[in-house]
């Protein structure tokens, strides 16, 4: 019996890496999400047989997978696609809650005398798993704007954050050599929590992702501790598999972001704004701004036109009404291309989601590297609702906060539209000076409303 | 050490090498759907959360199982689905490509 368990937790874990494989291609990924869900089936259904269920277990597994089930379901069919970062958030926080509880529950069945290579993994999933969740409520808290984006920072915080983390390892040892404190699992647990938070709060909203993609390495590696005390086959290689994916991914977004992760998490941003207030101050600068006909007709006589989409068109519901116009643009023979950014929309590969919910074909997306260049050829750079990725201070501006961030040529289009609500800076807090570029015409309103009245414009030119 | 850690560790290992290899050459278009099905992956868990409630007696056993595994569930369930919806519009264009392009090749000038 046993060794058929074995041999399907090998299976399911056979499903995990293969989903994970097939989730890098864009054609296999819908099946490679299938496949790891199958992989977990067979996993749930090989454990259920081992175990000696006691009533008020059946009773208590039976409620929590219909309530979790259902809260689950409802969740990820209601979420708005605009809203997918915070829910993954959310998810990944329940995900990390779960493991630090499991390893409680481990550690109170071994009493006062857990043996050394159970209590290591359990303390460690208990911290690791705290963290995470309470991390995670943070940031989701943060993108759903239930509380502000902005880094929150107070004097001696890293201080105060070095003193919990301090007291969680002298916590750990202590558990570790004595074991028997009561309630030291809950201290540490507290601990923890505390510590999640505190770590979340001064980091802005924009390296939100990046902050969750991290706390999703925690819980992978958090479960896997917590398989490590149950001797579980199948946590370890699972928890394991997303621990290390996801650091990698972690990497890899700060990377994007031309930025090192030290300096994503410890709130180097809170500190640049204060020098970049002075340089941005430029006040009475003139900017241009044309009608929705004058913009219409520029469109509607160009070649090629680029458009580059950003996270006003996300909040805006706007990404139906870009899909219009490029349509009528290239019934009059336009070539229109989306110029994807790395970090476009509030994840890498948010906007591409985003897009594709709106039918755009996926020729027509262009990532950052294969775009950059064609933006001297075109004659139009259209700008809806991005503004960090196409600010050039990145490129020049030393100072700035976003300096050295990899950004799109927008600038080299033979004329720049820039759709904006307001002249609001964005994201990170700067302002650009594409803005004020003599080549630009700026277009104010929603990213909504503004492209319908282009679409008309277009088919009036 | 015993032979059971000493195999633990082994998988845990390889498992890193593993995880990394298997990502290493994902476009940055599947990125969020890869942090997505990976989440619902952690929610393998639940295989934990079940075991730990299966032979709860006591009242700070039951509460904790039965949380457990009602976030777990959470986990696996949202995670799974909200990826496949976000993956179902990537497959979406595939079938709307064909009626469009018929669309462009008649003369609209």
């Amino acid at each position: 019996m046993s060794t058929l368990i074995q041999l399907a937790y090998l299976v399911a874990a056979v499903c995990f890496i293969l989903g994970l494989k097939q989730l890098s291609s864009p054609k296999s990924a819908r099946n490679g999400n299938r496949i790891a869900a199958v992989g977990m089936v067979i996993a749930l259904a090989a454990t259920v047989p081992q175990r000696h269920f006691t009533t008020a277990g059946v009773i208590i597994i039976a409620i929590g997978v219909v309530v979790g089930g259902a809260a689950g379901s409802f969740g990820a069919r209601m979420v708005k696609m605009t809203a997918i970062p915070q829910m993954v958030a959310l998810f990944n926080g329940v995900g990390g809650g779960a493991a630090a509880l499991v390893a409680v529950a481990e550690l109170l069945t071994f009493g006062q005398h857990p043996t050394f290579s159970v209590a290591l993994p359990s303390v460690f999933s208990i911290v690791i798993g705290s963290i995470s969740f309470a991390g995670s409520m943070v940031a989701f808290a943060k993108l759903q704007e239930l509380m502000t984006g902005t880094p929150i920072t107070y004097p001696g915080q890293q201080v105060v954050n070095g003193i919990l983390a301090a007291a969680i390892f002298g916590f750990v040892i202590a558990v570790l050599a004595v074991a028997s404190i009561p309630f030291s699992f809950i201290s540490l647990m507290v601990l923890a929590l505390v510590l999640g938070i505190a770590f979340v709060l001064p980091i802005g909203g924009a390296d939100m992702p990046v902050v969750i993609s991290l706390l999703n390495a925690f819980t992978g590696l958090a479960v896997a501790a917590s398989g490590f005390t149950l001797n579980n086959f199948a946590l370890i290689v699972a928890g394991t598999l997303v621990g290390a994916s996801g650091s990698l991914l972690t990497k890899l977004m700060s990377d994007a972001m031309g930025r090192s992760l030290g300096n994503v998490l410890f709130g180097a941003f809170g500190q640049t704004r204060v020098a970049t207030a002075a340089v941005a101050g430029k006040e009475g600068r003139s900017v241009r701004s044309g009608s929705a006909e004058d913009i219409g007709t520029l469109l509607a006589y160009s070649q090629r036109v680029i458009i580059v989409p950003g996270y006003g068109l996300a909040v805006a519901q706007a990404q139906h009404a870009a899909r219009e116009l490029a349509d009528v643009l290239e019934k009059r023979g336009v070539e229109v291309m989306y110029a994807i950014h790395p970090v476009a929309g509030r994840m890498p590969g948010h906007m591409n989601v985003l897009l594709a919910e709106a039918n755009v074909p996926y020729e027509q997306l262009k990532e950052m590297d294969e775009v950059n260049d064609e933006f001297k050829n075109a004659d139009v750079a259209l700008i809806v609702g991005a503004n960090d990725v196409v600010n050039p201070s990145a490129r020049n501006a030393p100072g700035s906060p976003i300096y050295g961030m990899p950004i799109l040529n927008a600038d080299q289009a033979k004329n720049i539209v820039f759709m904006k609500r307001s002249m609001r800076p964005g994201f990170a807090g700067i302002d650009n000076d594409l803005m004020y570029d003599p080549k630009t015409l700026m277009f104010f309103g929603d990213a909504k409303d503004s492209l319908t009245k282009l679409v008309a414009a277009v088919k009036a030119a | 050490m015993s032979n059971e850690l000493l195999n633990e560790l082994t998988f845990f290992v390889l498992s890193i090498f593993v995880g990394i290899e298997v990502i290493s050459k994902v476009p940055t278009i599947l990125h969020t759907p890869l942090m997505s099905g990976t989440n619902a992956i952690h929610g393998i868990i639940l295989v934990g959360a079940i075991v730990i409630a299966a032979g709860a007696s006591s009242p700070v056993n039951i509460v904790l199982g039965l949380v457990a595994v009602t976030l777990a569930t959470t986990n696996v369930v949202g995670g799974f689905v909200v990826t496949d919806r976000m993956l179902e519009m990537f497959k979406g264009r595939q079938s709307q490509k064909q009626p469009a392009a018929t669309k462009e090749s008649t003369p609209t000038k």
